[in-house]
């Protein structure tokens, strides 16, 4: 690598930090993401090949016909889902982009292994094994993307478990491992080609089987790993092919990715192998049920449930997933706006995992216009619960579970939630006394002072819009 | 091997950690969107390989290898930048 592309690779790696780091305050976030993309542009200009020439300074062939091709295609199906995508969909959104990332990782390290294995007679181990790792790694993450994206789009949502289930997964991964092992002392041997085809399949297979008796509210942990596997993945592919660019990028997203994984599981108070191989919700529902709940529901009418809210002087709205698949951020927003009208102090107190990802409530009502000095965080905002006149849980369940504080014996004993029980009252805007995703009873729907709005949440909010404005 | 691409590496993991670990979690979706268009750095990973692929096979894999890649890197910026367009501050009332 000559002098002046290697100045021109530390740039790109301090523009990459720089865009990471901006993207960590909303006042810089966006113009974080633009610098992380400008040093994108700069790296693909500097191109250039394992000999030191620049990519761009080789006669035309077929070979670049073929990629300004992909490129435009690549282009054209990313900003068309990029932009198409409803701010709900958007986890799923990014579960996609992450495993297309995966196979275009594991397609690099498979072609670079074909053509070193058909070239040389022995292939150093210190290019073999990050090869094999970017093979293992990106199909994995590209098969359990795929599944993830599913799961989230409401397909075989339901934990996928049958007895042995972690005992043949092992054996996969066993097997997978043994046939890795195997090529990085024989990747030139006679079949080595075949053992790579069984390897990747089963990679492939792996991150079907891994993926599929994990739970749909898990999918947000599930593509945060995924994405670091996907960094990771072209990390590695980055040492296969002396791409220092592709190092540094991989490795950001894979340590910032593990990172971000394990603070997702922290805020639900599980760690990360029991999300992984826990098949949660499936043994935990039955156990809270049988535990039976004290006291009796108690429905509201929206007229009523307006002249509560109309008459606070503080009410704190709890967001939850129930309020994004109703697509009912904007009828929130103007519901605030009219209490907020009258001199209601309005705020949002946001759970860390609400929703489908951390931040998800935060897309959403940013997409309302509601402004993000009223998005409050959990911890700030538990304190002062007692002082709140009405609390208004929108399709969240699980997160304002007392359970969580109250009985040792729930499987979300411990996770930390927001305590709108200790509110002076609570409406729950639900769509029926079905469980929450944790598959558990709440209490908090039990209680004295909580009252139970039942219907869409769409539906129900633009009644007490009506209703308010009456008042 | 060339040592200093393991220094990088190492270096790489720890600047990782420490500029992730001060992002509050409003911002964790936009930061995963973000990381994962980062790592759309494989298109160049996928423009190498194609440059020197020789015989159909090869030239079809490199080929769907930047096609992905590119959607992975220009859907990831662009759903990014999306999400990012609405954190704005309080307008005045």
């Amino acid at each position: 690598m000559s002098p002046a592309v290697s100045l021109i690779f530390i740039g790109v790696a301090a523009l990459f930090i720089i865009g990471i780091k901006f993207l960590s305050s909303p006042k810089t976030a966006r113009i974080g993401n633009l610098v992380a993309a400008a040093g994108m542009i700069v790296a693909f200009l500097a191109l250039h090949k394992v000999d030191g020439t620049s990519v761009w300074m080789h006669g035309w062939s077929v070979n670049y016909t073929l990629i300004a091709a992909g490129i435009v295609i690549g282009l054209v199906v990313g900003a068309a889902g990029a932009y198409s995508v409803k701010m709900t969909a958007m986890p799923q959104m990014v579960a996609l982009f992450n495993g297309l990332g995966g196979g275009a990782a594991a397609l690099v390290a498979s072609l670079e292994f074909a053509r070193d294995s058909r070239s040389y007679e022995v292939v150093a181990g210190f290019v073999t094994v990050p090869m094999l790792f970017a093979t293992l790694i990106g199909s994995l993450s590209f098969s359990g993307s795929i599944i993830a994206y599913l799961k989230l789009q409401g397909k075989f949502e339901k934990p996928m478990t049958f007895t042995g289930q972690n005992f043949l997964n092992g054996l996969i991964l066993l097997v997978i491992l043994g046939l890795a092992g195997w090529l990085i002392v024989n990747a030139s041997a006679a079949g080595a080609a075949t053992a790579f085809i069984v390897m990747f399949a089963l990679a492939l297979f792996f991150g079907i089987a891994m993926v599929m008796p994990i739970g749909g509210a898990d999918m947000p942990v599930v593509i945060s790993l995924l994405n670091s596997f996907t960094g990771l993945a072209v990390a590695a592919d980055g040492f296969a092919i002396n791409n220092t660019a592709m190092i540094v990028a991989g490795t950001l997203v894979g340590s910032s990715g593990t990172l971000l994984t394990l603070l997702m599981c922290k805020a639900m108070n599980r760690p990360v192998t029991n999300v992984l191989f826990g098949a949660f919700g499936s043994s935990g529902g039955t156990k809270a049920a049988a535990n039976g709940v004290a006291g009796t529901v108690k429905p509201v009418q929206a007229d009523e449930a307006a002249l509560l809210l109309a008459y606070a002087q503080r009410v704190v709205v709890v967001p939850g997933y129930g309020m994004a698949v109703a697509q009912a951020q904007h009828q929130v927003r103007e519901l605030t706006d009219e209490l907020g009208k009258r001199g209601v102090e309005v705020q949002f107190a946001i759970h860390p995992v609400a929703g489908r990802m951390p931040g998800h409530m935060n897309v959403l009502l940013a997409e309302a216009n509601v402004p993000y000095d009223q998005l409050i965080e959990m911890e700030q905002i538990n304190p002062s619960m007692d002082r709140v006149d009405v609390c208004l849980v929108i399709g969240a369940n699980d997160v304002v579970n007392p359970a969580a504080r109250e009985e040792k014996s729930s499987p979300i004993y411990g996770m930390p939630i927001i305590e709108a029980d200790r509110c002076k009252s609570t409406i729950v805007m639900k769509r029926s006394m079905a469980a929450g995703f944790a598959g558990i009873e709440n209490h908090l729907f039990y209680k004295d002072n909580t009252r139970m709005l039942f219907g869409d949440a769409k539906a129900s909010l633009q009644q007490l819009i009506a209703a308010v404005k009456e008042n | 091997m060339d040592t200093n691409i393991l220094f990088i590496f190492i270096l790489s993991i720890f600047v990782g950690f420490e500029v992730i670990s001060k992002v509050p979690s409003m911002l964790h979706t936009p930061l995963m969107s973000g990381t994962n268009a980062i790592h759309g750095i494989i298109l160049f990973g996928g423009i190498l390989v194609l440059t020197d692929a020789s015989g159909p096979l090869a030239q079809a894999l490199g080929f769907v290898a930047v096609v992905f890649g590119s959607a992975n890197v220009f859907g990831g910026f662009m759903v990014t930048d999306r999400m990012l367009q609405m954190f704005k501050k309080k307008k005045s009332p």
